[in-house]
């Protein structure tokens, strides 16, 4: 049994920041990740961020990962276990994970939960035919290993990812019939949209997709117009010649292994699903459980990592680890978590932690 | 367009890993397994490689819905170990030379 002062699950912008501080301030971290890669998401991000400049915005996500890994791996203080999934939490505190087809027990004095989270996926006719994919799973295939899932697309979402991912796309030289959107407004940011849209992609809100169809694989996909209380509209189809429909619908929290420790639920939509209730230390209603980023509630890359540095910050001061300006700098992070989660952007975030702080 | 002849067949995969339709789901839930342990049981969904990130979601919503409750009210089943597919033989192997 491997003993660890603070485990951290999960090497994305939450886990890595969460790690890189707590052994700031002389904790010993052991960080567990299932990729053979650290970086989370981030990695797969080769556009510029938005946010302000304090929040790295106009820096491109694969840079922060890279940055942020590589301080982790230099430091003596963390122990990274690549190609390390955990695979359960017990009842005495005993962490479950599985590397290299060993398995390796870990007794954590602390716990970090950051595993990010899964995407979601659309009931549909013939859902299950290939050239379905999901909008993460598009971006892995075209930014990290250099491969076109097809030749022409149909987004189904026009959230930041959607558009995001549409316009990357298009620079990898895949055609993008449409990305249609069910509700009235696109959620994504306009700077982003409009690029799409000077590029000839048609945006379609109030629009879902009624079928697909294509024998062995996509040929095509039917669209239709939806009404004031999201029913489809008769006669307004459209068929749409495609070979790849991309769903980005949003993702959902990883929370298995809070689950399993028996940390308190609760369903909230706003944060994507179901996750776990917290007070401000980011600590969950099982004492010395913490969690951080998407798994505590989808959100993006910034939050994440302040997420991550104030759980860190506070799995080390809980065991006695202190610093002169501790107080200092968890403020300074607070209030950057606020000034990012203000405005009407952030207006359905907060509503939704509202529901889950304590 | 295509003429491509599956254009009015209708197959909506909920479990994709144990290739369970909505219809089926339906069904069950029309004749009274309205509980997702049961429907679980019953029809392995959420027991596959994936272990219902994708499909339990889905189900879930379709209870509620068949239910007119908010999906909050919903039980979900227990959460067990492990997080995702494991060898036996990994498992058997134990784990380290002083556990
Ligand atoms: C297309 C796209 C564009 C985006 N653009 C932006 C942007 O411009 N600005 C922005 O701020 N945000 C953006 N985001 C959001 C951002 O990527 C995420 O919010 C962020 O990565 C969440 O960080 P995280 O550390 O919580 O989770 P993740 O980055 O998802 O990392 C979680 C890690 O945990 C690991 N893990 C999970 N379960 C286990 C387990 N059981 N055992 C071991 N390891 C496990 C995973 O392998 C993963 O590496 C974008 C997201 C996408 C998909
Ligand atoms: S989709 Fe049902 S278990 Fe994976």
């Amino acid at each position: 049994m491997r003993q660890t002062e603070i485990c951290i699950i999960g090497g994305g912008p939450a886990g890595l920041t969460a790690a890189l501080k707590a052994a700031a301030l002389g904790a010993e971290v052991t960080l567990v990740d299932r990729n053979d890669y650290l970086g989370g998401q981030l990695i797969k991000q080769t556009h510029r961020f938005f946010g302000s400049k304090e929040q790295r915005a106009s820096e491109r996500g694969i840079s922060i990962a890279k940055e942020l890994a590589d301080a982790v791996e230099s430091n003596k203080k963390i122990n990274v276990l690549k190609k390390a999934t955990a695979l359960g939490y017990y009842k005495d505190g005993v962490l479950l994970v599985e590397q290299d087809e060993k398995i390796i027990k870990i007794k954590p004095k602390k716990l970090i939960v950051a595993t990010g989270g899964a995407e979601k996926t659309l009931l549909f006719p013939n859902n299950d035919l290939p050239g379905i994919y999901g909008a993460g799973a598009v971006q892995t295939l075209v930014n990290v290993f250099g491969v076109k899932p097809g030749n022409k697309v149909l987004m189904v979402g026009a959230g930041n990812i959607g558009v995001i991912v549409s316009y990357q796309l298009l620079q990898a030289g895949v055609e993008v019939a449409a990305i249609i959107e069910a509700a009235p407004q696109i959620g994504s940011y306009w700077v982003h949209a409009s690029k799409v849209v000077r590029a000839g992609v048609p945006i379609y809100t109030r629009h879902t997709i009624k079928r697909a169809w294509g024998d062995t694989e996509v040929e095509g996909a039917t669209i239709v117009e939806l009404d004031d209380n999201w029913q489809p509209i008769e006669g307004s189809e459209k068929d749409l010649d495609v070979d790849v429909i991309c769903l980005s619908v949003g993702l959902s929290p990883l929370t298995e292994l809070l689950w399993q420790a028996g940390c308190q639920m609760k369903y909230v939509p706003e944060l994507g699903g179901h996750v776990p209730l917290r007070n401000e230390n980011l600590e969950t209603t099982v004492p010395g459980i913490y969690t951080a980023g998407d798994a505590a509630g989808i959100e993006e890359a910034s939050a994440a990592m302040m997420e991550g540095a104030l759980a860190g910050i506070n799995a080390a001061h809980s065991l006695g680890y202190d610093a002169p300006d501790l107080n200092k700098q968890k403020e300074k992070i607070l209030m950057e978590l606020t000034g990012l989660r203000s405005g009407p952007v952030g207006e359905k975030i907060r509503r939704g932690l509202a529901k889950v702080t304590c | 367009m295509s003429d491509c002849r599956c254009k009015d067949k209708d197959v909506n995969i909920v479990c994709r890993c144990e290739d369970i339709t909505l219809e089926e789901i339906r069904e069950y839930i029309k004749n009274g397994v309205t509980d997702l342990e049961q429907l679980k049981r019953l029809l392995r969904v959420g027991m596959g490689p994936c272990q219902g990130r994708t499909c339990i979601p889905l189900i879930v919503r379709e209870i509620a819905a068949y239910a007119g409750k908010p999906v909050e009210e919903i039980p979900l089943t227990t959460f067990r170990p492990p997080t995702v597919p494991v060898k036996l033989g990994v498992l058997a192997a134990g784990g380290e030379k002083d556990d």
